[in-house]
Order: structure tokens, then C-alpha cells, then sequence
């Protein structure tokens, strides 16, 4: 059982390798069999890692130490908590979505295509199951290279500019990641991520940790102002490419922020966490109104992404201000707020990137103006995105109102504009996302294409069932998802409030 | 008595004599290719390739055999066996056995004399395994020397081409002006030490350093440039680019590879065993030339739309890094250089490889332009070059990124960590004609769609060359302990 996490990296990669070898556009779908045949054996395989996981201890489990570089102290350490389980699920899960919801929409080098999620997709979880930080580092760079080629290639007309802003961005930030982390290894002469907790450092090496760190983590999330590749990768790239990097690439920002700079450098992000907060709400606020005036529909998603991120932001750094004016169990409340909106950000966003690809992939065309009166022709399809987009507005019921609301109501401690300003977000979100849905689904057919229109493949409506019920039951009952990051949440908490001075 | 004397003394020169076979071997092999190419050209036209490559495998094994075994400065204190110049001595053999190997068809279509190419490269792998092996001042000009002149002539190899002539007189006279400023800076550590073996000199220095310092640092100045010129590190640049256009691509393949070793193997020989206690000094020196090397070179190579003259940018970047590993003045940094300069050459030797093997017929792959649409036209290649591309810019899980670790480690831990994080921001620079590369190869529509074919034999190389790339990233570390072993004390 030592060996599932290398199992979960390893196997898709390896499938990815075949896939690419036996690759031919004579017969794609036996290259669509095969790659759907390795995310399901690795979801069946991530089955024991749910149930296996202990969620009344804290620490790493599922623990694997290689000796990989001795001379160096680099281990090749592997090991698990109720955060990194739920997000390597969360990943081969989302990778299930893609191949289901992209069945047919890509046809050119198909081997290609699928061999780069499924390599992506073992990086991914090793990002996640990393524990060592120049082994988290390589995972994390890694992620890039698949995601590079997989808008460069299949992306729509404008791919060659996102993709390379895309890799230079995110690359530029994340070498002063690498930089941070070999100080801390000299420091503590060692890579491990549990010694780098125990190190002590002065106050100016902490905010120059911090700020390598925010570069790194405020990039990928994205933050506002260093959000604007964001738009543009989502948008030129394919209907799957938008959905991986929705629902898992923002995350490594977010868990880099949880994994590493609140326990590593705790006073600085103490003493950023002002700024930090402010930044969270110009994007919830201020990228939320960007959204509504956006014409393409996969542009508007891709800023409500940054809005909702925002939050994930905000419930990271509002802790500080919540644990001084009240206890650590309210700040508890709001990081873990934090995770919630995240993992249901993964379902909501995969869902509407891949109706954007549904009908991108019958009408060529993104442009709001371009529909409307879908839902004669796609009644099936008009219904699910209701539902999808009613999460994305925080109704309650749904996964998305349960992250946004432990986020507001542990935040009140914060401060009241704090909360003003977050909560605004419930009427800027359900203005973009209604309005959009609004003009794309409702009024009648404005053109002869959308009257041609037909509805959900078999494909597609299982993607869009697994997702449902997803959105559903963690809105319904988010308890047993809240038991597995308890325990995470607690200890970052005990770190985060821990001087190092 | 004399005679007696003179036998004693015959017996100690040749004493361990045996640790120079590699060097050897190649002289044996350089003079068999050149009798075999005189008299059996018109039978077996490749009789000097296949005598080059035989010599060439066979050294490597034999500096395989060597690392890690002996440790001895023989020769009257001319000629050192280490750990170091044995590895140099294996990637040499390697890396100039795949130029070969990839040159064969380019040169064969071209109608450049076999014998002139291979016989003058591996005279010129001499002179780069005896340059790693000094122990004396003297053996390093010795072996610069013999480097360099056959890469002259192999530059002008085009005879009637004048972008070749003009190329080879540019790093004829450049050449020559490196070679000038290091002996004038040798001749002046003479003038101050009276002594040649670079042991003896660095003891020398250490014991009264104080009373010739200001000649010593005239010196090093001066030796400085001369290593600057030959490492093509910049401001002593000017010359790179230029050659590498300008020289037949399968020459421009041997000039960027394994010379780069050589150089390399010379300013660690040089600096960090001669004038190890001038170190204070000849930071501050190459920190300049590193800061330049790794920040110009990155920001022109995305200027250029030529091929050539962009990996000629992107060699001086790299030669950046490797100057970093120096200028830490830890074992560790030592190790580090060593480490990187030893991937780059088999990064380069691909690179360029892919070149040469892809002009054909009278083809010249030589814009960028050129690759357009390679994986239209033959996926495994441009995976291939995905792989090389990658590696260059230092993006895991390929071995370019434990090459930049590894020096910015060293950096790091020499408490440099500024220095670290302007190398790591020059890398996000670089990364950007990288990716321009991989996206013409990838993203963009081929303007001649006929597929690119390779020979079986050669196929199977390239991809054994690039897939080393990724093998050596993921299981890095026997190398690694090679290389900090190496200068373990």
C-alpha cells in the first residue's frame, strides 16, 4: 500500500508514454479507450487512498521515502494529508471530466492530445503528494510543459500568444519559488517540507521568502494584478486545457499558499496579510465587475475564476485578523472556507468550461452575441448549465454557496468592509452568470446555427451528470469532505499562528 | 654513471605512464585515421570515420574504467589523472564521437574531405584531453594550441565559401589574440613565482603571495580575458556568433560541444588549482563576465531568427552557469560547473545534431523558420528536440534543471543568494527563445510537408542522445556524486 502515490504518478504517465507511441488519427478511439481506461483504473486505485486515509490523525500518511540525490539531501518523499487527498482525487476526477466531455470535439493528433493530460495528470498529483520541496518544485514545473503544447496545439486562433505568455509568466514566478527553497534548504540543510517548518528565521528573510513565495503561488492562483495571462490562456485554449486548468492548475497556488508560506513563513504573511486581503477583494470586486462586461462567453468564466479565487485568497489571509479579534477555531472556519471554495470552484468551473466547449464545438464561435435561444435546441443541456450556473452565483443548495458562506461568516470577525466587500460578490456573481445564461439560453433562436443545434451526446450528458451530482452533494452535505481537511487545516493554523522569530 | 642517471630518470618520467592511455589511444587513432585515409580512401571511402569512431569508443571506455581510480600527477608534474579530467576525458570521447556520427551524411553530401574532418578533430580531441589533464602552465598553452589550430582550419573547411572564410580568419585572429593574452599572463605568474606546475605555483603564492601581488593580479587579469575569449563569455563574445554562422553546420556542431569541456576543464584547472589563493580576486572577475554572459547572451538570442547564431547565443548563456559554479569558489560550485558543462555538451551535440541531420541534399536547416511544422512531419523528432529545448531552458523533469540547481545551490550556500536569484531570472528570460523553438517546431504549419526521414543507425543515436537528456533527469544522481566526488579532497 507504501507505493499508491508512486502508483497514482506513475501509471498515467506511463499510459500517457503508450498513448503517444500508439497514437494514429486513423483510429482515434482506440486511443480515447485506452486513455479513459487508465483514469479509470487510477480513479478505482484512488478508491483505497479515501478509504485507507485516516482522518482522525494528523501528519502525512501513505508515506514513501527513496533516497534520491543523497549527496544533495534531496529525498524523493512522497506522503498525503486530507488536503492532498482530496486534490489528487479531485485531479484524476476532473481528468475523467475532460476525456468525457472532449470525446469527439479533438480530431487532429488525438494521441497527442490525450497522452498530455494523462502525463499532466501524474505531475499534477505528484505536485500534490510531494513532500519534499525540490520534488514538489520538479512536479510543479513539470505541469507546464503538457499544458504548454495542449493550448499552443489545439487552442483556438490567438493560441501561440497565450500559450507562451502563459509559460513565461508562471515560469518567471515560480523560479524565485526555487530560489526561496534552496535558501531554506541551506538553512536547514535539508529539502524536507516537515524541517522546513522547524526553521527559524529573522523577519527580513521571511518577507523576502514571502514575497519569492507570493510571486510563485499569486501567478498560478491567479491574484489580481498578476492575473492577466489567466484570460487569455482560458480562452484560447481547448475546451479540455480550460477545464484542467480551472478546476486543478489555479489550485497549486492556493495549496502552495497552505502548504508553504503560512507554516514556513508565518509573521511575513502575518504581516502582508493586510495587502494580501486587499488584493483578495479588488480581485472578488473588481475582476467580478470585469466579468459582466465581457462578450466571450469563455472570457467571462475565466474572470469569474479570478473573482472566485479571490475568495480562496481571502479566506488564506483573513485568518490572521479573525485569530486576533477572535480565536483560532473562527479562523479555522475561514480556511477551511478557503478549501471548500476551492474543490467546488473545480466542479462549477470544469462545468461551465465544458458547456462552452459543447457548443463551441457545434458553432465555432464564443461570442455572446452570436446565441441565444438555446434552450429550444438543447433543452437537456439548457437545464444542467441552470444548475451549474445558479452554483456559480452561490445559490444555496449547491456547492457553491456552502465554501463562499463559512468564508463570509468566519470573516466577520475580520472586520466589517471586509465582509461588505466579499459579500458583494453575491450579486456580481449572480449578475454575470445570470445575464450570460440569460442571453445564451433564453429569448428565441436569433440564427439559423443555433436552430441546427443538437443536444448532449451520451458522452457529454455523463460529464455532466458526474459533475451534477458532485455540485449537489457537496452542497447538500459538505461534512464528510470537511473531515478529511480538519486535520490540515488545524495544524496550518497552529504554524501559521506560531512565531519564528 | 650517466647512462645509470639517465635510465633512473627515463624510469620515474615514465612511471604511471599508463594514466595517459587515453590520450594515447586518440594520438594512435588520429595517426592511424590519417595513414588508413592516405592509402585506402578509394577503396573504403569512410575508412577514416570508421578508424575515428573505433578510437573514440575505445577511449571512452578506457576513462570510464579510469573514474574513480586513480589520482596521480605524472609525467615530471606535467600531466595530472584525476577524477575531474577523466570524466571530461568520457564526455569528450562521447560528445565528439556523436558529432562524427551525425557529420558523416552532412559531410559526405557535401563533399568535405573525411579525412580532413575526422583527422583534424581528433587531433584537436587531443589537445582538449591533455588541456583537462594539465598540471603546468605549460601543458595548458601546449594543449590550447592543439585545440584550437584544427578548429581554424576545419571553420575554413568551405574553402570557396566566403562566409566560412571570413568565419575562420574572425576566430583565427580572435583565437590567436585569447591565445596572446593567456601566455602574456603566464609568462607574468613566471615572472612571479619562477615556477610552471600549477601545484607549485599555488604553493608559491600562498607562502609570499603579498610581495608579487600587484604583478599576480596583472596576471590574472590578463589570464582572465585569455579564458573569457576561449569560454566565448561575455564582453569576449564577439566571436561566437558569427563562427558558429558562418562555419559548415557539422563543424559548428564539434566547435560547440566538446571545445566547451575543454575551456571549461582549463579555467577550473587554472583557477582553482594555480591561483586557488588569488580567489578574492578572480571572483570579482568572473561574476562580471557570469552576470553579462548569462543576462546579454539570453536577451540577444531572442533577437536572432538564425538558428546558429541563436544557439551561439544560447551557448554563451549557458557558459554563464557554468562560470556561476566557479565563481562560488566551494568544491561544491567546483563540481557544479563540472556537472553542467559535461550536460551541456551532450545538450549542444543534439541540438546541433538535429541540424546536420536534417540538411539534406543541399538543404541548409539554418532558420528557425526551418523547423516549422516538425511535428507534422516527424513526431519523434520534434519530441526529440521537445526534450533538448527543454533541457536548455532548465525546465524538470529533464537534466537541464539539476544542472541549474545544482550551480545555484552552490551559489546559495557560498551565501551568493542575489547572484542565485539574477541567474534564476536570466533562466525565465532564456526559457523564451526555447519555447519559440518548440512552438515553430509544434504550433506552426509546415511550409514543405514532405516528412523528414532518418537512417536507422542515425535515429537510434539521436534518440539515445536526447532521451539521456530525460533519463539523466529523472535518475540524476550517480553522475551528480561523480561529479562532487571528483573534488572531494
Amino acid at each position: 500500500m507504501s507505493h499508491l502515490l508512486n502508483v497514482l504518478i506513475w501509471l498515467p504517465i506511463l499510459g500517457g508514454v503508450f498513448v503517444f507511441l500508439t497514437g494514429d488519427d486513423k483510429n482515434p478511439n482506440l486511443s480515447r479507450c485506452l486513455t479513459l481506461f487508465t483514469v479509470l483504473l487510477t480513479l478505482l486505485l484512488s478508491v483505497p487512498l479515501m478509504t485507507q486515509f485516516n482522518t482522525n490523525t494528523p501528519g502525512m500518511q501513505f508515506t514513501d521515502d527513496i533516497v534520491w540525490m543523497p549527496i544533495l539531501g534531496i529525498h524523493y518523499n512522497l506522503g498525503v494529508d486530507g488536503l492532498s487527498v482530496l486534490l489528487i482525487v479531485l485531479t484524476i476526477f476532473t481528468n475523467l471530466i475532460v476525456i468525457l466531455a472532449t470525446w469527439e470535439s479533438i480530431k487532429k493528433r488525438v494521441g497527442q492530445y490525450l497522452s498530455a493530460f494523462l502525463i499532466m495528470q501524474g505531475f499534477l498529483v505528484g505536485v500534490f503528494a510531494a513532500t519534499d520541496a525540490i520534488v514538489f518544485y520538479i512536479f510543479w514545473e513539470a505541469t507546464l510543459i503538457p499544458m504548454y503544447l495542449i493550448i499552443g496545439i489545439w487552442g483556438s486562433d490567438n493560441r501561440i500568444y497565450a500559450a507562451i505568455k502563459f509559460f513565461l509568466y508562471t515560469f518567471l514566478g515560480s523560479v524565485l519559488m526555487l530560489a526561496s527553497f534552496l535558501y531554506l534548504g541551506y538553512v536547514a540543510s535539508s529539502f524536507n517540507i516537515e524541517t522546513l517548518y522547524a526553521v527559524k528565521l529573522s523577519m527580513s528573510a521571511q518577507t523576502l521568502i514571502f514575497i519569492a513565495f507570493f510571486l510563485g503561488f499569486a501567478i498560478k492562483i491567479p491574484m489580481f494584478p498578476v492575473h492577466t495571462w489567466l484570460p487569455d490562456a482560458h480562452t484560447e485554449a481547448p475546451a479540455g486545457g480550460s477545464i484542467v486548468l480551472a478546476a486543478i492548475l489555479l489550485k497549486l497556488g492556493a495549496y502552495g499558499f497552505i502548504r508553504f508560506a503560512l507554516p514556513i513563513v508565518p509573521d511575513a504573511c502575518g504581516k502582508f496579510a493586510y495587502v494580501m486581503v486587499a488584493l483578495s477583494l479588488i480581485a472578488v470586486v473588481y475582476v467580478g465587475m470585469i466579468a459582466i462586461i465581457q462578450k466571450d462567453m469563455k472570457r467571462l468564466i475565466a474572470y469569474s475564476s479570478i473573482s472566485h479565487m479571490g475568495f480562496v485568497t481571502l479566506g488564506c489571509f483573513a485568518l490572521f485578523a479573525v485569530a486576533k479579534n477572535s480565536s483560532l477555531s473562527s479562523a479555522g472556519l475561514v480556511l477551511e472556507g478557503a478549501i471548500v471554495v476551492m474543490v467546488s470552484h473545480a466542479f462549477i468551473s470544469s462545468a461551465m468550461f465544458a458547456g462552452v466547449g459543447f457548443i463551441y464545438d457545434r458553432m465555432h464561435t464564443r461570442q455572446l452575441s452570436d446565441f441565444g435561444g438555446v434552450v429550444n435546441t438543447m433543452p437537456v443541456f439548457a437545464s444542467f448549465f441552470m444548475l451549474f450556473a445558479m452554483a456559480n452565483a452561490g445559490l444555496p443548495g449547491t456547492s457553491g454557496f456552502v465554501g463562499e458562506f463559512m468564508v463570509i461568516m468566519g470573516g466577520l470577525k475580520a472586520g466589517f468592509w471586509v465582509v461588505f466587500w466579499a459579500a458583494s460578490t453575491l450579486i456580481i456573481g449572480a449578475s454575470y452568470t445570470l445575464w450570460m445564461y440569460k442571453r445564451v439560453i433564453f429569448g428565441p433562436i436569433v440564427n439559423e446555427r443555433v436552430a441546427k443545434l443538437h443536444d448532449l451526446t451520451r458522452f457529454e450528458t455523463s460529464a455532466y451528470v458526474l459533475l451534477a451530482m458532485m455540485v449537489v452533494a457537496m452542497g447538500v452535505y459538505p461534512q464528510p469532505m470537511l473531515a478529511y481537511v480538519h486535520h490540515t487545516v488545524s495544524q496550518t493554523l497552529a504554524q501559521a499562528d506560531s512565531s519564528k522569530l | 654513471m650517466t647512462l645509470l642517471q639517465g635510465k633512473i630518470n627515463m624510469t620515474v618520467l615514465l612511471e604511471n605512464i599508463h594514466l595517459a592511455a587515453p590520450e594515447m589511444i586518440i594520438l594512435a587513432t588520429a595517426c592511424l585515421a590519417l595513414l588508413g585515409d592516405l592509402f585506402f580512401r578509394k577503396r573504403f571511402p569512410s575508412v577514416a570515420f570508421v578508424i575515428a569512431c573505433g578510437g573514440l569508443v575505445f577511449t571512452s571506455v578506457v576513462s570510464y574504467l579510469f573514474v574513480g581510480q586513480f589520482s596521480a600527477v605524472i609525467l615530471h608534474g606535467l600531466f595530472q589523472s584525476d577524477d575531474m579530467a577523466q570524466l571530461m576525458k568520457l564526455f569528450i570521447c562521447i560528445t565528439v564521437f556523436l558529432c562524427f556520427f551525425y557529420s558523416k551524411q552532412y559531410n559526405d553530401e557535401r563533399k568535405i574531405p573525411a579525412g580532413d574532418y575526422y583527422i583534424l578533430g581528433l587531433f584537436s580531441t587531443l589537445g582538449m584531453m591533455s588541456l583537462v589533464s594539465a598540471h603546468s602552465l605549460l601543458t595548458v598553452y601546449l594543449g590550447l594550441e592543439l585545440v584550437s589550430l584544427p578548429l581554424y582550419a576545419m571553420t575554413a573547411m568551405r574553402r570557396s565559401d566566403g562566409d566560412s572564410s571570413e568565419a575562420a580568419l574572425k576566430y583565427f585572429v580572435m583565437g590567436a589574440i585569447a591565445s596572446g593574452l593567456l601566455l602574456y599572463g603566464i609568462s607574468l605568474v613566471y615572472a612571479a613565482t619562477g615556477l610552471l606546475d600549477l601545484h607549485e605555483v599555488a604553493n608559491a603564492i600562498a607562502m609570499d603571495g603579498r610581495l608579487q601581488a600587484p604583478l599576480l593580479s596583472f596576471a590574472l587579469v590578463f589570464i582572465v580575458a585569455g579564458l573569457g575569449f576561449k569560454l566565448a563569455a561575455i564582453p569576449f563574445h564577439m566571436w561566437a556568433p558569427d563562427v558558429y554562422e558562418g562555419a559548415p553546420t557539422s563543424v559548428t556542431l564539434f566547435i560547440s560541444s566538446a571545445p566547451k569541456i575543454a575551456a571549461v576543464g582549463m579555467t577550473l584547472r587554472i583557477l582553482t588549482l594555480g591561483l586557488v589563493d588569488l580567489a578574492s580576486q578572480w571572483q570579482q572577475l568572473i561574476l562580471i563576465l557570469a552576470l553579462l554572459s548569462t543576462g546579454l547572451g539570453s536577451v540577444l538570442a531572442i533577437a536572432q531568427s538564425n538558428l546558429k547564431r541563436l544557439l551561439a547565443y544560447s551557448t554563451i548563456a549557458h557558459l554563464g552557469y557554468v562560470l556561476f559554479g566557479i565563481l562560488s569558489a566551494t568544491d561544491a560550485g567546483y563540481a557544479a560547473s563540472l556537472y553542467y558543462v559535461l550536460i551541456y555538451a551532450l545538450m549542444s551535440a543534439a541540438a546541433f545534431g538535429l541540424l546536420v541531420l536534417m540538411s539534406k541534399s543541399g538543404i541548409e536547416i539554418e532558420q528557425i523558420d526551418d523547423l516549422k511544422g516538425l511535428n507534422r512531419r516527424n513526431p519523434w523528432l520534434a519530441f526529440l528536440m521537445m526534450i533538448v529545448m527543454f533541457s536548455m531552458a532548465g525546465v524538470p523533469p529533464t537534466v537541464g534543471f539539476f544542472t541549474k540547481l545544482l550551480v545555484l545551490k552552490a551559489l546559495v550556500d557560498a551565501h551568493m543568494t542575489w547572484v542565485a536569484v539574477l541567474g534564476l531570472l536570466f533562466a525565465a528570460i532564456g526559457a523564451y527563445y526555447y519555447l519559440r523553438i518548440i512552438k515553430v517546431m509544434y504550433f506552426d504549419e509546415a511550409i514543405d510537408e514532405a516528412p523528414v526521414r532518418l537512417t536507422k543507425t542515425a535515429n537510434a543515436i539521436f534518440s539515445t542522445n536526447c532521451l539521456l537528456l530525460l533519463f539523466l533527469g529523472i535518475f540524476p544522481s550517480a553522475l551528480v556524486t561523480l561529479c562532487i566526488n571528483a573534488f572531494a579532497n
